[in-house]
């Protein structure tokens, strides 16, 4: 086993447990979350139109996943054409890069971003803030989690681990306001120093929820309206977004909005839905003079080159597998995966994205329940995407001598039928000397905390009759 | 049942047991129950004696080469037969939907695959293929009975309703809905010896919602599932609680196990005994 650059879960699952309050909170809001979900759906419409549903909203994806170069040329001509000047980042260092690049041309100092999964995943407001401008998260979770010094636990709900208590405590050390626990009051006062802020930045920096290769447009769903501000205020406009963004266009994007806030939040829709397309145009009133679209790609290429895994690019990122994930439920979120992306489809592109070599770990600490795969609005299978990541564990040899030991000797038994009978006799020895001769307070620690072997009889088809 | 025959327009059927290792160790009495019911609808159920495992460990572990192997060997042995039933979902759905990408577009896949499609599990096979109504059977079974749906049925297209359709069907048998009922038990196979913290805490939730539906018996299709819950129950020192596969709760709907109450209850907690 190669110990070099190996995120463990196993450890990080650990201390996550330790953190029982925490626990508590992830455990219920998610599973609060599931419920809801699942009731969104079956009430507007009903399990046979919601699968049909996905299972279109998978092809739409597949479709584009399979034709990424020509439906991503598509959209840069139209976008283009409506005034956005549109790049192509390698990697994270590259649309990092960009985004400094343009900041400074542009003499950008403020900064008012909305929340964006592709900028934590390239690291881009450490990088902003060491370029001396000043970048505020307007996203009310983003924020308090920026507040803390923290990273977001959660693909749509980035502050799921967190308390009213320590909210409030990060509100008194950071902002200099008095104690309070209620969320209206939390609420105003982060909106008032927003407001501030918007009104002096120059650059807004969003993500995009679609991307629409038929009119070039970007489209990013919010619920506080946060994002409407933020682009829109600046005079200086950056959309970061995942090259896999893309749809055809307005006609799927009915599909998936449909699917979108049910599927993250339960909403037949989200509070805002902005349609962005190019900059300010006369006589209009407001929006940035200059917009700018980075199209990330960074390990996405690869992904879509291999013909198995660009399924994993359909992903709309609604989170609904993350919630409903009784793995991530108990380990108190995102954080015990050491990975931007968590949960499932965490396990799933990590592993892709970063190496399975850093995150091997991440497709083991799964039970292949299949509530993923059930719950996911694009059909993506997640748990046999777990499964070939362990293949390819294997392949490797990431796995420690002694598992691999474990699964080739119990194979090689397994394929012998009298070694595999007189291992069960064995065991069913074994079993009942352990278990104290079939009494019921035998106990067999197999594994920490549980005892699996009691009074083993075995079948026998004499005993039939 | 009325022509309790065996046959399918003329042809006698040849039905295989695949035990599975988990149930040959833990849970015999799924066995039991499955060749007798069978037997009792008129079938004639054959014991390969040289079964193993589908190599379910193996597959999901990442050990492909393995599970080829062991693939190849439930081939081997269940070649002779028309059906396979398994008193197992989560092993049905590894032969039906697994085993099979093995093996890439070769003739052998068609092979796996051609096993997958005549492999069911146990009341899969009752209820989509005999089409057995247990009502015109007379099925009786009093008790408050909840039941936890194994996550591996998702890859049989079995959906929970599905199951509480075939407990209605009991009667004197009340069905208490279990809150939570397609949530992971967090056995998981090897899971729960890679992750204990996780998958204790899963068992721990899913002991909440058992413990909640106040019934006096807990039926599910996987040995794995069951046992699990059924040693966690024990160790949380709950009330008194029958563990049983829902196989086993048929059988006794029928008369069938009579004699066996205690015979072959593999897992304490399990069987007759918590």
């Amino acid at each position: 086993m190669r110990e070099s650059s190996h995120f463990s879960m196993k450890q990080a699952v650990d201390r996550a447990v330790q953190d029982r309050e925490v626990l508590q909170f992830v455990s219920s809001a998610t599973q609060l979350k599931y419920e809801a979900r699942k009731e969104a759906f079956a009430h507007d419409f009903g399990h046979k139109r919601y699968q049909h549903l996905r299972q279109l909203a998978g092809r739409i994806r597949q479709d584009v996943v399979e034709n990424l170069d020509h439906v991503l040329d598509q959209f840069t001509a139209n976008a283009q054409q409506a005034g956005t000047v549109v790049h192509r980042a390698r990697d994270a260092r590259h649309a990092n890069e960009l985004c400094l690049q343009i900041a400074k041309a542009n003499e950008c100092r403020l900064c008012v971003k909305s929340k964006s999964m592709v900028t934590e995943e390239i690291g881009l407001v450490p990088d902003l803030i060491a370029a001396g401008i000043e970048t505020i998260e307007t996203d009310l979770g983003e924020f308090i989690v920026q507040l803390d010094g923290d990273t977001p636990s959660h693909i749509v709900t980035p502050m799921i681990h967190k308390n009213r208590a320590s909210v409030a405590r990060a509100f008194v050390r950071e902002l200099g306001v008095e104690y309070t626990e209620d969320p209206e009051q939390l609420t105003a006062i982060a909106r008032e120093y927003m407001r501030g802020k918007y009104r002096q930045a120059d650059l807004g920096i969003s993500g995009a929820n679609f991307l629409l290769a038929d009119s070039g447009t970007a489209v990013v769903c919010t619920n506080e309206g946060n994002a409407d501000l933020a682009v829109n205020m600046p005079r200086i406009h950056i959309i970061v977004a995942g090259m896999e963004k893309v749809i055809p266009g307005h006609r799927e994007l009915a599909v998936f909005l449909k699917l979108l806030a049910r599927s993250a939040t339960a909403q037949p829709l989200t509070v805002y839905t902005t349609c962005l397309t190019g900059p300010r145009r006369p006589p209009e009133q407001d929006g940035p003079e200059r917009v700018h679209i980075i199209l990330l790609d960074n390990g996405r290429s690869a992904i879509q080159a291999d013909l198995t895994s660009r399924e994993l690019l359909r992903c709309i990122r609604c989170g609904a597998c993350l919630n409903a994930c009784p793995v991530f439920r108990n380990v108190g979120g995102g954080h015990a995966y050491g990975a931007v992306y968590s949960g499932p489809i965490g396990a799933a592109i990590m592993p892709l994205l970063q190496g399975l070599e850093t995150y091997h770990e991440l497709p083991e600490a799964s039970s292949l329940c299949g509530a993923c795969y059930e719950v996911c609005p694009v059909s993506i299978d997640l748990p046999s995407h777990l499964i070939r990541h362990r293949r390819e564990g294997v392949d490797q040899h990431l796995h420690s001598w002694s598992d691999r030991f474990m699964y080739r000797a119990w194979a090689y038994v397994l394929q012998h039928p009298t070694l595999y009978r007189g291992a069960q006799s064995m065991a069913r020895w074994v079993g009942r000397a352990l278990a104290g001769a079939g009494s019921s307070g035998g106990r067999v620690p197999v594994t920490q905390g549980r005892s699996m072997l009691p009074g083993i009889v075995g079948f026998h088809p004499e005993s039939v009759r | 049942m009325n022509e309790r025959a065996g046959t399918r327009c003329g042809i006698r059927v040849r039905v295989a047991l695949f035990i599975t290792c988990l149930a040959d160790s833990f849970s015999p009495r799924s066995g039991i129950a499955t060749v007798r019911l069978l037997e009792w609808l008129g079938y004639e159920v054959v014991f390969p004696r040289a079964q193993t495992c589908c190599g379910q460990p193996m597959f999901n572990n990442g050990y492909h080469d393995e599970a080829s192997r062991l693939a190849r060997h439930m081939v081997d042995v269940f070649e002779p037969f028309d059906v396979v039933v398994t008193p197992s979902g989560s092993c049905a759905a590894t032969i039906r939907e697994n085993l099979p990408t093995l093996f890439g577009d070769t003739t052998e896949a068609d092979e796996v695959r051609r096993l997958g499609a005549r492999t069911f599990e146990t009341v899969e096979f009752l209820m989509r293929v005999l089409k057995v109504d247990l009502r015109e059977l007379g099925a009786c079974r009093p008790g408050r009975v909840t039941y936890h749906y194994s996550c591996h049925l998702r890859g049989l297209g079995i959906q929970p309703a599905d199951m509480e359709r075939v407990l209605s069907q009991i009667a004197d048998l009340e069905y208490v809905p279990m809150e939570r009922i397609d949530l992971c038990c967090g056995f998981g196979g090897t899971f729960a010896l890679h992750y204990p913290t996780i998958s204790g805490q899963m068992v721990h939730d899913k002991l909440e919602c058992a413990r909640r539906a106040e019934a006096d018996t807990l039926v599910c299709n996987d040995t794995g599932c069951l046992m699990n819950i059924a040693g966690a129950w024990r160790r949380a020192g709950l009330p008194r609680m029958q563990f049983l596969s829902m196989v086993e709760l048929i059988a006794e709907s029928l008369g069938l196990m009579g004699d066996l109450d205690s015979v072959g209850s593999g897992v304490d907690g399990m069987g007759t005994h918590a």
